[in-house]
């Protein structure tokens, strides 16, 4: 009985280690240890080994069994590993050749501009808000402190509908009707579409976008505004941008300042894109005319603050060095795929 | 405005800074400098010379060789010239070897300038060169004395062997500024002056103007009357006798032509050297024209014509303020004077007229008259009445200096409306809470003597001098302390307070979901006008005029036609912009637009219109049909959370409210939801697309976003349990007459699925020979699943049997 179990394993061993592929494994494995296998048949003929005998004899029978069983499965996670290694390196391919296209659309520049402001303003606490573009004549000029036949009035071209209606020129437009509402404190941003008629050419469109600001408290001083707004130039422009306020003049606010910003070409130097000045004119701002709070209703013994206005394709051209605006409203897909 | 830099450093004696510093401190404390230049930046080694012999060129007819003297020891060089206007003794501005000048004496400018070296002209050495008067970067205009075509031949009195830039006053820099129309001081060079001063700390010196005048009186040659005073605040007159008309002197005429105006003679060159000088522009009649020796100013009637002093004949109207003799009109007021008026060579006694107009008349008459001057330019802005005075006594002071004339005593000047200096009390802390600094009373004082503003320390004062209109509230004078402490000195700080919640209100998120949606379905963004042209109605095939697409909001003063109209159905941009691809050969073109229409609630426009933001879709090309958009569509009005609830969104082929006749009028639909056209979409008509010069196929949807944001704003994501147990399919096929839609058969299956009916799916269609004309086949997967349970196949029957039932009485059977 030994003797035959040695054999058995022998011959079980002999075979596994000759078999190819997972079916042979397995016709080994039935034969062997199957229900009609030879290990079984050794098993049932136990019955007529001595009482005695039997314990020893199951136990080598086991053990048979268990080197056998190892050995398939050896040889198994072996022929398993080969095939997964040949697949593998059939499956080999270029993988310098070119991704497969997505064909996402594209955002225009001006919104991608416009997203970028609302983060930096939305972070700092600013509600979005918009207003008519149709729009009262004393919403964009006589509340922000520009009265019939102001000089302000004829410098902005601006295109009339009925005598009292009008297209507005600016989004300043806006901080009226913001104020108009009476919630305090305002931080607010507007943007939006604003008309002037200026016949079309490289820097000029009679349809362009501007995005207002304004925030309103108990003591927001132009020190306040020099520190949001650099804050700003900095996080749209980079971090090394330097920014300069210059005096300047516009009906609505007092002081009033313009802001430049160092040319982000040539960090100052001077040079073609900042037509040698070394700074680059970005917005108008300055703090809102006592007069303007009152006439919409705001206390100016009680609250002050700032208000400021940028052009959003002014921005988009600079940012993305587009040099003709009329790009922005041709929609050229050529054009637009870039952003 | 432009000023020359010469001039300003004279009236503010020891300002020494290069152009570059001049520029840079004024742009900081306020006074915009735009760009400088400096006239003789091109300008090299160029004396004054003088033509000694000449003698001919020995192989060249044009051309003479001319010994030129050119120091004042005597010193002389071979100059060899073509110029058809020299002759032995003149003088004339020479560039010598190794000079520059700025161009070519055809006035064509060369910038950087052209090098002159030695060399030969025909074999005859040159040692230089003799200039025209537009090599030296100037023109005959400016200097009237130059011949157009030759030397530029200068006084006998020229120093041989000076510097001939600086004779001719061609070393002086031109500033270019740009004036906020608050500073109207700023439109004469006094008032640049003067911030000068204040920027750097000097002095400022304004000419000192002598009494003038003899002993007669001027009220006894001319009375004046002002009959509208609301136009016309203050006049003044004198009257100067005994002209005696020449050129003005050399600094004068540098001065003016600095400021880029030609010299002409001393009377004509006083008033403009004053408006200059004051920014307050002037007029001169002949006193002999004037009638019955009387000034009227008064409203023109309307219809009234009046020839201007440049022989135009001019329309009037009511508006347009006239200045008349005792028996008609000789001018009209801050424009232009009349040519029955005008100053002529032999003239021997005129009026001098220094008034203040109101400015936004000035502005109105000048746009209707089609005039607009130097002298409307300024009036238009505004003038300080108290500055006419100061200039007319000017200009009679320059006539008596220039010996142009002999000045009568006094003035005539009717002045109703008297304009006092405003007092505003003097509040530092207001004025540092505004500006967030922390300045002390002393030192915001400091800035305000250089300004002419006086403080008086009783009363706590602060006097404003009257050119400062500008100057009307604390604020005001805030902004002074803020320019002269510097901008750049205020601190840097973010705001305290109260902190807010930012954020998009639901309208723009609605927005940037669906640039999302359309980004990721492959359509780009463009952007159109807001106004276009009636004819796109024609184009759109939108013949009727009753369709509320043509009851637009007219522009009353557009670009042009093109740009007339506010737009009322966003389709021409679309089309527009997919045509400007289609012809530049761009293929498979998908775009998206975010963009207001205007639909006016009556017309004429009486109060705003209603501006509904439309999401409008285009494309052509690959996958570019009614499905693949509609797929969009979908996608974005589920995100939105339309069509999510019990209520159902369908795409209606009948025309709902409006014909839409620029879409295939069998390839289109509305899109409706709870009774309402929330949008449209579908093939543009080919018509329509050969007018847009489009050969492809172009899909559109447009959809109205107020309806979706209105409807998606009750929309709660709430979770639905899922099922633990399997679904059950059952396909079926179908023979269907031909024009019964998909959306019938769905419908048949959401009324008649029952609880267990999870979803359907259309998986093929097909018409053509198999199937019986005038009938199509449809297949379509039906998902059932419970909740609770294992599906037995007696409760998908039950499911099924109903279905088929109701799809029997519509004339549909299952396919054999």
């Amino acid at each position: 009985m030994k003797t035959k179990l040695q054999e058995i394993q022998e011959k079980a061993i002999s075979q596994i280690e000759k078999a190819q592929g997972a079916d042979a494994l397995n016709e080994i494995r039935v034969a062997m240890l199957g229900k009609k296998g030879e290990l079984t048949a050794l098993l049932k003929s136990m019955k007529d080994l001595t009482p005695e005998e039997r314990p020893a004899f199951g136990q080598m029978v086991n053990d048979v069994r268990a080197v056998v069983e190892a050995k398939l499965g050896e040889a198994k996670a072996a022929m398993e590993a080969a095939e997964m290694e040949a697949r593998l390196s059939v499956e080999k391919i270029d993988v310098t050749l070119p991704g497969k296209k997505l064909s996402a659309g594209h955002r225009h520049p001006n919104t991608i501009a416009l997203e970028e402001i609302e983060d930096i303003f939305v972070g700092m606490g600013y509600e979005v808000a918009e207003g008519p573009e149709v729009e009262f004549d004393y919403y964009n000029f006589e509340a922000l402190n520009i009265p019939a036949n102001h000089p302000a009035k004829d410098e902005q071209d601006t295109f009339y509908i009925t005598k009292d209606i009008l297209l507005r020129t600016q989004t300043s437009s806006c901080q009226v009707h913001r104020m108009e509402e009476g919630r305090m404190p305002i931080r607010m941003i507007a943007p939006g579409r604003v008309f002037r008629s200026d016949e079309v050419d490289a820097t000029h469109s009679p349809s362009f976008h501007q995005v207002e600001g304004m925030a309103i408290d108990k003591d927001i001083t132009f020190a306040d505004l020099k520190g949001t707004l650099a804050e700003f130039a900095r996080r749209m422009f980079g971090d090394d941008v330097k920014v300069k306020f210059r005096p300047h003049h516009f009906p609505f606010t007092e002081p009033s300042a313009e802001m430049d910003v160092s040319c982000f070409k040539c960090h100052g130097k001077g040079c073609r894109f900042c037509k040698g000045e070394g700074w680059i004119e970005i917005l108008g701002c300055g703090q809102v005319h006592p007069h303007v709070l009152e006439m919409s209703g705001i206390d100016p013994n009680e609250y002050q603050g700032f208000a400021f206005g940028v052009g959003l394709e002014r921005i988009a051209l600079l940012k993305y060095e587009i040099d003709d605006m009329r790009l922005l409203y041709e929609n050229d897909v050529r054009f637009l795929e870039q952003f | 405005m432009k000023t020359s830099l010469k001039w300003i450093k004279d009236l503010v004696p020891g300002l020494d800074c290069t152009p570059e510093e001049y520029s840079d401190a004024m742009i900081m404390s306020g006074s915009k400098v735009e760009f400088f230049e400096k006239m003789d930046e091109d300008l090299d080694r160029i004396v004054i010379g003088q033509v000694k012999s000449i003698e001919p060129h020995p192989d060249a007819d044009k051309l003479v060789i001319c010994q030129v003297q050119i120091a004042a020891d005597g010193e002389s060089v071979q100059i060899v010239t073509g110029a058809p206007n020299v002759t032995e003794g003149c003088k004339v501005p020479v560039v010598l070897d190794g000079g520059k000048v700025a161009g070519g004496h055809d006035g064509s400018r060369t910038p950087g300038g052209i090098k002159i070296k030695k060399g030969k002209l025909r074999g005859v050495e040159s040692f230089g060169m003799m200039c025209s008067i537009e090599e030296l970067g100037s023109n005959n205009d400016l200097f009237p004395d130059a011949p157009e075509d030759g030397l530029y031949i200068l006084p006998e009195d020229a120093p041989v062997g000076d510097n001939a830039v600086s004779y001719l006053g061609l070393d002086d820099v031109i500033v270019e500024y740009e004036i906020t129309s608050n500073r109207v001081d700023c439109f004469g060079v006094l008032g640049i002056a003067r911030e000068a001063a204040a920027t750097f700390g000097k002095k400022f010196t304004p000419p000192e103007v002598p009494e003038t005048g003899n002993s007669e009186d001027v009220n006894s040659m001319i009375s004046v009357e002002i009959l509208d005073t609301d136009l016309c605040s203050r006049y003044t007159g004198r009257v100067v006798k005994n002209i005696h008309i020449e050129p003005s002197p050399k600094w004068m005429q540098e001065r003016l032509r600095a400021h880029g105006i030609r010299p002409i003679n001393n009377i004509v060159d006083i008033t403009n050297y004053v408006m200059v000088e004051y920014g307050q522009p002037m007029h001169a009649y002949d006193l002999s024209t004037i009638e019955d020796n009387k000034i009227i100013v008064k409203r023109a009637s309307a219809g009234d014509t009046f020839v201007t002093l440049d022989g135009q004949e001019r329309k009037l109207d009511e508006d347009v303020l006239m200045i008349c003799d005792g028996k008609r009109p000789v001018g009209i007021a801050g424009i232009m004077g009349g040519e029955n008026s005008m100053i002529t060579d032999d003239v021997s006694t005129m009026l001098f007229e220094a008034a203040c107009f109101d400015g936004a008349n000035i502005r109105i008459s000048s746009k209707k008259i089609g005039l607009r001057t130097d002298a409307s330019a300024i009036f238009e802005k505004g003038l300080d009445p108290n500055n006419a005075i100061d200039a007319m006594n000017r200009a009679c002071a320059l006539v008596e200096k220039l010996g142009a004339g002999e000045v009568v005593g006094g003035v005539c000047d009717v002045y109703p409306v008297h304009k006092d200096p405003i007092k505003l009390p003097f509040e530092p802390e207001k004025y540092n809470k505004i500006l967030g600094t922390d300045l002390d009373a002393d030192t915001m004082l400091s800035y305000f003597g250089p300004l002419e503003i006086e403080y008086d320390k009783a009363s706590n004062e602060l006097t404003i001098p009257t050119f400062r209109q500008d100057l009307l509230s604390y604020a005001d004078i805030a902004e002074e302390v803020a320019r002269f402490f510097g901008y750049d000195k205020i601190p840097t700080t973010l705001p305290k307070g109260e902190a807010l919640m930012g954020g998009l209100s639901p309208k723009l998120k609605l927005e940037a979901l669906a640039r999302d949606v359309a980004e990721f379905s492959g359509f780009s963004q463009i952007m159109t006008y807001s106004f276009e042209s009636p004819k796109v109605f024609d184009k759109l095939l939108i013949k009727s005029d009753d369709a509320f697409e043509r009851k637009t909001i007219e522009i009353s003063n557009p670009l042009g036609e093109d740009f007339s109209i506010m737009r009322t159905l966003p389709l021409n941009g679309m089309l527009t912009s997919l045509s400007t691809n289609f012809n530049r050969r761009n293929k498979d073109v998908r775009l998206y637009e975010l963009a207001n229409i205007y639909i006016p609630k009556s017309l004429p426009l009486t109060e705003r219109p209603d501006e509904r933001m439309q999401f409008t879709l285009g494309m052509y090309g690959d996958g570019a049909d009614f499905f693949g958009m509609k797929g969009v569509v979908e996608e974005f009005l589920n995100k939105s959370g339309i069509g999510l609830d019990a209520d159902v969104i369908t795409y209606e082929p009948k025309m709902k409210k409006h014909d839409r006749p620029y879409l295939h009028p069998g390839r289109r639909a509305d899109i409706i939801y709870k009774g309402e056209v929330i949008g449209y979409m579908g093939e543009v008509h080919p018509m329509v697309l050969s007018n847009y010069s489009i050969k492809a196929r172009v899909v559109v949807a447009v959809i109205d976003m107020p309806f979706v944001l209105e409807f998606g704003k009750d929309h709660a994501i709430k979770y639905k349990g899922i099922s633990n147990y399997p679904a059950s399919t059952r396909d079926i096929s179908m023979v269907v007459p031909r024009d019964i839609l998909a959306g019938e058969i769905e419908g048949v299956f959401r009324d008649k699925g029952g609880a267990y009916l999870e979803s359907f799916q259309l998986f093929d269609i097909y018409e053509g020979s198999q199937i019986m004309e005038g009938f199509k086949s449809m297949a379509y997967s039906l998902v059932f699943r419970a909740s609770d349970k294992n599906l037995a196949d007696e409760d998908v029957n039950a499911a099924m049997d109903r279905i088929l039932k109701a799809l029997d009485t519509k004339g549909i059977k299952l396919r054999a």
